[in-house]
């Protein structure tokens, strides 16, 4: 961004205000009902037999407030921050961004009405009924439309590589939401996917496993691209490991779905393939992995002092351990192993915890002192987050590895007469201990959210007091 | 100026290129299921009794959607020892022909659910859904109590059949005429214990034979 700097005023941000706030309190939403549910995992009697607080309907609401209310409100903001400042330019309809800023809490609203009331089409991470897929689909598309022309009208010469991998999720999201939620609706309320068996299997892990690499992934890396160099005052690594890493992210990923079906009735062709291009993805994951970290080549005593950074580096360490553990899951052999166990659900939240949560934190503490235009109220609150999450995170990912491991091994284990040693009912009491512990970890997690939500909120009424209070001083 | 170079100046270029390059892996892997033979098994005469679910059957199913089942239960037995022992023969692809959306699940919580048909008594699956820990004290399942209060409503049976039957499924119109009369006055706990008590009932498996080439 050589040709100057750009007015300030150019630049509205009160939509990005509000997608940021609004994604610290669907953090603690989701962390809360994602508590909840492990701990009626420990302690079942929590179920009540009450059918609106069940497990079965409130996990679709846990995931779904993580991915899209969470995931979602942090991606739009950073977006309309990032593309704006990127581009030198305002946004090409402030009407467009707020429309989807109240379409996109509109859905969220519904889907917190919905899942409880059991209104669900039956498919991970794509649950929400017909209506809701079609509101999804437009207020994503005018997301999406928005970001692109001011893409169209920006000051610069070169679009930002923070801009591609935004623009990568967009698209690859149309494909699959669309293609995905495909379905016939019989009621306001109720619908059967077109596709059956063997192939809504495929379709809906091709859309599962891009939902994390697209929209969990993809996306995140532009935020990447631009907080970690911003907070850090470097420039990225390298722009060639840039370039390459995001095109083979491209093609890649959208292969790996079919890792998830291994040894099930989905042909062996397809399953296999899927694992071969999982593990060869380990080489585009660390390279934006290791682009991010060696930005701070030359200033690594910025993560004493610098919390924020601290959380931006940290979520890429996750990042990398996370793209090597699911390619090492994806291989057959252990894939036989950790699959329908609590190690997949570890790895699922290595990512998100480690990855993703702890990205968008950074990223969000970031954003908020240069929208509010001032000093965070604590940054020894900061510094409390970053631990009280991080320990948080590992007691979750290690009680899942120790109880997975453990659950795919009393599964299978037999005697000398090739008979099961254990029930079914063994291996749930096995359990146990761990489901406590990875709901230790997740209160954790969530009383760091609330942390932030404490400090955003002082940070933000300071500004205001000091605004009056230069008023005051003028009068 | 190279390719990557014009890219990053034009951005419906990028979009168009980034548009390309990520339908490939989708269209490699999901395409050729639909006209590769060996997708969905051939089964003999004898083995193949793979039928649509009646009326109470698919309330079943819909209740066992609802009700978010397959986040802890999969219908999916893969073809290792164990799981034969456990849960009895690998699942095939045709079984799961007639399923919109398909339950195969990603998560044991609980155990797999595809042969479970027949396996307990009705009366056994009705007290176990009221009060699982009364059967089995290590579950961690949630009671489905209120099942035994709800009623079917049959007023929509016979539009989901049909909508059914709009996707493929091979209902014919006697199914539709008595879909509303089969489900009325069941409650929603006689429907899912219908459905439960098929699942994986439908094929009779040739012992030895490998249905996966």
């Amino acid at each position: 961004m050589s040709e100057g700097k750009p007015d300030e005023q150019l630049y509205d941000f009160t939509v990005v205000k509000w997608f940021s706030i609004a994604a610290v309190l669907y953090l603690i939403v989701g962390a809360l009902v994602g508590d909840f549910i492990a701990w009626e995992l420990a302690f079942p009697a929590l179920n009540f037999d009450n059918p609106y607080i069940s497990f079965g309907r409130l996990r679709p609401l846990h995931t779904n407030a993580v991915i899209f209310a969470f995931g979602g409100s942090t991606l739009m903001a950073t977006a309309y921050y990032i593309v704006q400042r990127t581009c030198h330019v305002g946004l090409w309809s402030q009407k467009m961004a707020w429309f989807t800023f109240w379409g996109w809490n509109a859905i969220i609203v519904g889907a917190v009405v919905t899942f409880p009331l059991g209104l669900t089409q039956g498919k991970e991470y794509a649950e929400l009924i017909w209506p809701l897929d079609i509101m999804i689909a437009v207020v994503w598309l005018s997301f999406m439309f928005n970001f692109v022309m001011t893409i169209v009208n920006r000051r610069v010469s070169h679009i930002y590589v923070a801009n591609w991998f935004f623009l990568g999720m967009m698209v690859m999201i149309t494909y699959l939401h669309v293609v995905n939620s495909l379905a016939i609706p019989v009621t306001l309320t109720h619908s059967y996917s077109i596709y059956s068996g063997v192939h809504d299997a495929m379709i809906q892990w091709w859309w599962g496993h891009n939902a994390v690499g697209f929209f969990l992934t993809a996306g995140f890396l532009g935020m990447m691209y631009y907080f970690v160099p911003k907070q850090a005052n470097r420039p990225v690594f390298s722009y060639r490991l840039s370039v390459l890493h995001f095109w083979a992210l491209m093609f890649g990923y959208v292969w790996l779905g079919a890792h998830h079906l291994q040894y099930t009735a989905l042909p062996d062709w397809a399953g296999s393939l899927g694992a071969a291009i999982s593990i060869a993805m380990i080489i585009p994951s660390w390279g934006g992995a290791i682009n991010g970290m060696m930005t701070l080549s030359g200033a690594w005593n910025k993560l004493r002092d610098d919390y924020v950074l601290r959380f931006l580096i940290v979520s890429l360490a996750f990042y990398a351990m996370s793209t090597f553990e699911g390619p090492v899951m994806s291989i057959k052999t252990v894939n036989a192993l950790s699959h329908y166990t609590d190690w997949t659900i570890g790895h699922v939240h290595s990512g998100a915890l480690g990855w993703v949560a702890m990205v968008s934190i950074g990223a969000i503490y970031h954003m908020v002192t240069r929208l509010w235009g001032r000093e965070l109220y604590s940054v020894s609150l900061v510094n409390t987050h970053f631990w009280i999450h991080t320990i948080g995170t590992i007691i979750y990912i290690c009680a899942m590895w120790v109880s997975g491991i453990m659950q795919g091994l009393m599964w299978r284990a037999t005697d000398d007469y090739g008979n099961l040693v254990y029930t079914f009912a063994e291996t749930v009491s096995a359990m146990h201990p761990y489901y406590v512990l990875r709901s230790v970890g997740g209160v954790l997690v969530l009383l760091g959210a609330i942390i932030m939500l404490y400090n955003i909120v002082q940070t933000i009424r300071g500004a205001k007091q000091s605004a009056s209070a230069a008023v005051a001083a003028k009068a | 100026m190279s390719f990557q170079e014009k890219l990053e100046k034009n951005v419906w270029g990028l979009i168009i290129m980034i548009a390309i390059v990520v339908s490939i892996g989708g269209i490699v892997e999901i395409v050729p299921l639909y006209y590769l033979d060996n997708t969905i098994e051939k089964l003999s005469q004898d083995e193949d009794s793979i039928r649509p679910y009646t009326a109470l059957e698919q309330e079943g199913r819909d209740i066992y959607v609802r009700e978010g089942c397959y986040t802890c239960h999969s219908q999916m037995i893969r073809p290792f020892r164990d799981e034969k022992e456990r849960y009895g023969h690998y699942s095939l692809a045709a079984e799961s022909k007639f399923d919109h959306p398909f339950q195969w699940g990603s998560k044991r919580t609980g155990p797999d659910l595809a042969r479970v048909g027949g396996k307990y008594s009705d009366e056994w699956q009705v007290k176990h859904l009221i009060a699982p820990r009364s059967l089995v004290p290590e579950s961690v399942m949630p009671g489905y109590p209120f099942l035994m209060d709800a009623l079917v409503d049959h007023t929509v049976t016979e539009k989901k059949l049909r909508a059914l039957s709009a996707v493929g499924v091979p209902y014919a119109e006697a199914d539709f005429a008595s879909a509303a009369e089969q489900v009325k006055g069941k409650t929603e706990m006689d429907a899912l214990v219908a459905y439960l008590q098929v699942l994986g009932t439908m094929v009779n498996f040739e012992e030895g034979k490998d249905y996966r080439e």
